[in-house]
């Protein structure tokens, strides 16, 4: 079954988010405005990522980060122009050019900035295509994509979208149960830090504002990052009354008639 | 003679009419008028003030089931529908990521308002277009607790199943506390 639709509705931090909690293994195609994209993720985690307007093989990430000189990159293309990454990539470690790790930092610092790139864009068309196989001969990467989620959201300015995201100030915090995140490992700004010190289902989201003293677009973003991020869950703060309460059908009955009554819905909808 | 209700609820044009014409035994009562909203033209007619639906159980009890209109500027009518309900079901059109958000937002009013049982359905499911219900679930962030059903509005079946199990939930309610 299909899982496509556009950034405009349902943006790359939502995406990932998506992938991340999902463990979802696939290719992400995105058709933007000047470019496409290309990622593909293994159980969740960032395995590859290209953009279609620049050159992504090894050597060309390899000269783009400085790693060879000119005349290493014009040989390489001469001598290996066919060589996959993962091919060249073993030669360049069997020569002694590199270690496995030099490369593999350079490769996932490529895809990452793909990623990052991807966080400007604003419309764009998107499916994922569930166990699409790895795209051959690249080298994968396996990048957890909570830190990149949290700096996605960094990056949102939409006002009118972080208010839709987060309309109720009144609402509260709580770590979400994941024990696959670990706080740790997240590269957390001090201001967010700050908040997640006060995350505690007592404290509402305008509470933990005031006492970080962040005003509501600063508080909405940080809320968000986390939320997307899969760490916390919005609840009804824990001593707070319902606003309202409204009157329920089965007020004033005894259990016995709840149940009764409940049953002799039940067995009236079964016989439909 | 008692009477009680369900509200069926979601984003606009998420099925809510179609989900309670179903099951009612008489024709849902006619609240429907064109829309001149150009921008929500994706159809021709919405529902403006409220779906109505009946079940007969027995000789002295009635469900009834009222659906909300989609339209956003409806929302103060949320708070009068909901007084005096069983429960509660949101409708969510599968293949319209684009009415995920708002189907959140009426998820937490509804929420607010309502101590109520809930569950949310995954609609036009027979779709090719139509998002998995368990990417929806995260896509909406339902919570593992809250029951997410996959279902097609205009099956009976689908429906029933949806109904019953919002009734399942009450009852454990009623059991637990
Ligand atoms: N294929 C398919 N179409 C459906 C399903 N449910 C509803 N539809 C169609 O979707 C459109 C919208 O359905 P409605 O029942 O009018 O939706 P609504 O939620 O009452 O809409 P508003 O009252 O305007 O908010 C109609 O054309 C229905 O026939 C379904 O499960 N599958
Ligand atoms: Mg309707």
């Amino acid at each position: 079954m299909a899982l496509k639709g556009n950034l405009r509705d349902f943006s790359i931090t939502q995406l990932l988010n998506l992938i991340n909690l999902a463990h979802k293994t696939g290719l992400l195609r995105i058709r933007g405005p000047k470019s496409e994209a290309a990622a593909y993720f293994r159980q969740g985690k960032l395995a590859y990522a290209a953009l279609s307007d620049q050159p992504n093989d090894l050597a060309s990430l390899l000269y783009r980060e400085k790693k060879l000189t000119a005349g290493q990159y014009r040989a390489i293309r001469a001598h290996h122009q066919r060589l996959s990454d993962t091919a060249l990539g073993l030669l360049l470690v069997n020569a002694g050019y590199f270690t496995q790790g030099e490369i593999l930092a350079v490769v996932q610092s490529a895809y990452v900035d793909v990623i990052k790139r991807l966080f400007t864009w604003v419309d764009g068309h998107f499916e994922f295509h569930s166990n699409a196989p790895f795209p051959k001969g690249r080298i994968p990467t396996r990048v957890s994509l909570e830190n990149l989620i949290i700096e996605g959201s960094r990056q949102m300015r939409e006002w009118e979208l972080l208010q839709n995201e987060i309309p109720d100030l009144d609402m509260a915090l709580k770590f979400a149960d994941r024990p696959d995140v670990n706080l740790k490992h997240l590269n957390l700004s001090v201001e967010e830090w700050r908040v997640v010190s006060y995350i505690n289902p007592k404290n509402t989201i305008r509470q933990i504002a005031r006492a970080t003293k962040m005003n509501d677009l600063e508080i909405r973003r940080i809320v968000y990052g986390l939320l997307q991020a899969g760490l916390v869950e919005l609840v009804r703060p824990a001593n707070k009354s319902m606003p309202k309460p409204i009157h329920t059908a089965l007020e004033g009955k005894t259990k016995e008639d709840q149940r009764s009554l409940v049953n002799r819905l039940i067995a009236r909808i079964r016989g439909l | 003679m008692q009477t009680v209700k369900i509200v069926v609820t979601g984003p606009f044009s998420a099925g809510k009419t179609a989900f309670i014409q179903t099951v009612s035994e008489i024709d849902v009562v006619e609240t429907e008028r064109k829309i001149t909203n150009e921008s929500e033209k994706i159809k021709e007619t919405t529902t403006v003030a409220m779906d109505f639906g009946r079940i007969t159980i027995d000789e002295d009890l009635v469900l009834y089931l009222f659906g909300t209109p989609g339209q956003r500027r409806f929302d103060f009518m949320w708070e009068i529908l909901s007084e005096g309900m069983l429960g509660f079901i949101v409708l969510v059109d599968s293949t319209r990521p684009e009415t995920f958000r708002e189907a959140r937002r009426i998820l937490e009013t509804f929420r607010a308002y309502a101590p109520t049982p809930y569950v949310v359905a995954a609609n036009k499911q027979d779709l090719p277009e139509a998002w998995e219900p368990e990417d929806m679930r995260i896509a909406l962030r339902l919570s593992p607790r809250v029951k997410l059903l996959p279902c097609v509005a205009t099956d009976k079946e689908s429906v029933k199943k949806v109904l019953l199990e919002l009734l399942y939930s009450i009852l454990e309610e009623i059991n637990h506390d």
